[in-house]
């Protein structure tokens, strides 16, 4: 059983002392020690989810609430096994419908549930900056499971850990294009931030319509590119391929004429996976999930050997195990049951 | 009835006097020799010294939310009353977005009735442009205007008169009585039903859903060529970007009969607040960045926004308690928009008092036909007025509010420039941040 001299021996050998913010809303909160922390963590986590017993007594006695006001079964479920897994007490909270100016307020929900005594608050809500308001309210730690369309850091840091794992161990230098969805798409405006911390270099690829507001500018600060035309972007050779969900209502909401349009402009085909795989060899296919097959990703393109799909999910639950650890602890890792 | 002498203000922030008011109006103004209160015959005077401070007309609001009838938890007319007088003002037209709405006679009655009750400031009724905020059918605009609130003020502020036929309709119509249409100039069918603040780079990161520029100038350039078209008169309430600004003065050097408002926060407060995802920065029209603030004030010095208004918006603190999107819309203004004028204008020398007086008082009581207020501080007028200290400094504490809401984005800041005394017709309503009881009066 390693012990907290593991952290002290750390500090002795004279490393500055790791500065984990007391919150996971944004991956801005991170620094890059703390985000390498964070993905190296994840590393010795999936170490845990290959055994054939899973249970490290870390968070033992420590009681997490999944507080989701939208529906998501993958994230929900992941936060759940990550929390099980490390032998805290883990509480799913379903508040849809009370996410509305009608209902109560998001304060007192929050406070509510602060008030049990709750060591940290998994939140999802279909409204950007949620988890930073309530954050503000409560003294439990608080992880940002999707924010509206802001943030999904933890879908970040398991987008990166798959990404580095496929590449042999880093993103740096790689060319890494995300395609789809950006006004309304939580999980590029995470990546754009740990990809350029991590040193990656990306090329967001959409429709104007389907451009945020300011992005140009956005670009030139954060130093990411923007392009209209998948196939050019595709002809210069990505080390991966982010496709990101496309909702089957933004169609008829004016931002893109039909999904057939759609899919012959910004569908990874079965043709562009080809044209994709031949211009590199090391091509890398990710979707956040859930996948429309067949308007932004096409099946063969989806079960292809490039596709990722599957680790991102497993990585989801190392990375989540990561983030609670390394939020409700101090150090001293307790890998053996 | 007791007269009231002023002594040693500095009239229009100009020239020093001594002012004596008696039964409402101001009968006597000595820059010379002072006035003996003693050589008052036969009545009780009760002094202020004014060393130092400035004299103005009282200050009016065209641009108040007093949330009464329908939403007495956030205000009332007696508490938006008590910050108004804090505030200097003698006067507010109370837009229509109440419950129920004023969209009729009765209603708009009800409004001036309990403003007079409160007697600390002149309340007049704003009507609706459409029959319940709707933007369907017309209100009863002309009943309105010939009930005893006199109202000649029409919005349907909270949401825009967006259609067009609508729009002209109600132009024509108040043309025969004088009246004019203040416009909450926003296309809603430029953003999305979840709109809450500018769209731009600062919305784009924080996935907020925003209103574009264009949703304002727009829809103003389309009202100034009804405008135009029909003869007839349109105000701009609060307009908040450099384009729309633009359009203004186009339309202004037209010769169309268009004015325009700013609010103290579009004059200070930017995009930039947002990034807290704080509802107490959430207001519609929404903050804008800082070249639009600082074209809006380029705007104020030179004309072509024509009066100051508060967009004073109080809400219950629950309902500015949820996720930003989800929050209320509206900022306190009342109390803080002469100190927050001052401070930006005044104190930085870009504006006289006289100016101020202009923007605060002048301007909106002419806009809103009020010919009791908004004087030149002359003999027979009557005395509606407010004395300013220049420098004194006022730190915003949201709980010393006489609102009852505290959605107060000036909070903690601190401006040059405080009111220190209003008056109504004589009688003191609020001194030095605390409004005067007038049950004892």
């Amino acid at each position: 059983m390693t012990t907290p001299t593991d952290t002290s021996a750390e500090v002795a050998t004279g490393a500055p002392p790791l500065s984990m913010p007391k919150h996971l809303l944004s991956i801005a909160d991170l620094d890059l020690p703390a985000l390498r922390a964070l993905l190296d963590t994840a590393s010795q986590m999936q170490d845990v989810q290959r055994r054939e017993v899973k249970k490290v007594p870390t968070l033992r006695g420590r009681t997490i609430v999944n507080l989701f006001f939208e529906d998501s079964t993958r994230t929900r479920s992941s936060f759940e096994i990550a929390g099980k897994w490390l032998s805290a007490d883990v509480i799913n909270v379903s508040a849809k419908g009370s996410s509305t100016s009608k209902g109560e307020s998001l304060r007192d929900t929050a406070q509510t549930i602060a008030a049990m005594g709750v060591d940290a608050i998994v939140i999802r809500h279909s409204a950007s900056g949620a988890a930073h308001q309530v954050a503000g309210w409560v003294d439990a730690h608080i992880v940002n499971a999707g924010d509206g369309t802001h943030e999904h850091p933890t879908q970040a840091l398991l987008d990166a850990y798959t990404m580095e794992h496929a590449f042999g161990g880093s993103v740096e230098g790689r060319h890494v294009a995300i395609v789809g969805d950006l006004t309304h798409s939580r999980v590029v405006r995470s990546n754009l931030l740990a990809l350029a911390k991590l040193g990656a270099r990306v090329t967001l690829v959409a429709p104007h319509t389907l451009m945020p507001s300011g992005i140009g500018e956005w670009a030139q600060t954060d130093g990411f590119a923007l392009a209209t035309d998948l196939d050019e972007v595709i002809a210069s050779g990505p080390d991966a391929l982010m496709m990101l969900r496309v909702q089957r209502e933004r169609m008829s909401g004016g931002f893109f004429p039909t999904p057939r349009e759609y899919t012959v402009h910004y569908g990874l085909t079965r043709d562009r996976l080809a044209t994709a795989a031949a211009a590199n060899a090391d091509l890398v296919i990710c979707h956040p999930g859930p996948m429309n097959r067949g308007l932004e990703i096409a099946p063969e393109a989806a079960d292809a050997a490039q596709s990722r799909v599957l680790d991102q999910v497993a990585a989801g639950v190392a990375v989540r195990m990561s983030v609670l650890y390394h939020l409700l602890t101090t150090g001293g890792l307790e890998m053996t049951a | 009835m007791t007269d009231l002498l002023i002594r040693g203000a500095r009239l229009l922030g100009d020239r020093t006097a001594d002012v004596l008011v008696a039964d409402g109006r101001i009968v006597e103004i000595a820059s010379d020799s002072p006035i003996d209160a003693a050589a008052v015959a036969g009545r009780s005077v009760e002094t202020i010294d004014a060393d130092g401070l400035v004299l103005l007309p009282g200050l009016v609001d065209v641009h108040t939310h007093l949330r009464e009838p329908g939403r007495e938890d956030a205000e009332t007319i007696a508490s938006g009353t008590r910050a108004a007088a804090v505030g200097g003002f003698t006067a507010v037209l109370a837009m229509a977005n109440t419950s129920p709405v004023t969209d009729t006679a009765e209603a708009a009655e009800r409004i001036l009735d309990l403003g007079a009750r409160t007697g600390l400031c002149d309340v007049h009724p704003i009507g609706a442009v459409t029959h319940g905020l709707e933007g369907q059918q017309l209100a009863e605009l002309g009943l309105m205007h010939r009930s005893r609130a006199a109202v000649r003020v029409f919005s349907d502020d909270g949401r825009c008169v967006a259609d067009s036929r609508v729009m002209r309709r109600a132009l024509e119509y108040v043309r025969s009585f004088g009246g004019v249409v203040s416009q909450h100039a926003q296309d809603p069918s430029l953003a999305g039903p979840s709109a809450c603040c500018h769209e731009g780079e600062i919305s784009g990161r924080l996935g907020l859903p925003g209103w574009p520029p264009v949703a304002e100038s727009s829809i103003i350039a389309r009202d100034a060529m009804l405008a135009a078209h029909t003869n007839s008169r349109v105000h701009v309430a609060h307009v908040t970007t450099a384009e729309g600004l633009e359009v203004v003065r186009w339309a202004k050097a037209k010769g169309i009969a268009l004015t325009a408002e700013a609010t103290p926060h579009h004059l200070f407060l930017t995009t930039e607040e947002l990034l807290g995802y704080d509802p107490d920065y959430k207001v519609n029209p929404p903050l804008r960045p800082q070249e639009d603030v600082d074209a809006i004030r380029a705007g104020l010095l030179d004309g072509t926004i024509d009066v100051v208004a508060t967009d004073h918006a109080p809400h219950a603190r629950q309902d500015k308690e949820h996720a930003f999107v989800d929050a209320a819309f509206g900022v306190l203004g009342l109390e803080t928009s002469l100190a927050v004028i001052s401070d930006v204008f005044v104190r930085t020398e870009q504006m006289t008092w006289r100016d101020v007086a202009r923007v605060m008082s002048q301007a909106p009581a002419r806009l809103a036909g009020l010919t009791d207020h908004g004087g030149d501080l002359a003999v027979g007028e009557a005395a509606n007025l407010v004395l300013i200290d220049p420098d004194a400094t006022l730190t915003v504490d949201r709980s010393a509010s006489q609102s009852y809401s505290r959605n107060n984005p000036w909070h903690g800041r601190s401006f040059r420039g405080t009111v220190h005394t209003t008056i109504l017709r004589g009688t003191t309503t609020a001194q030095n941040g605390a409004p005067c009881d007038l049950t004892r009066v």
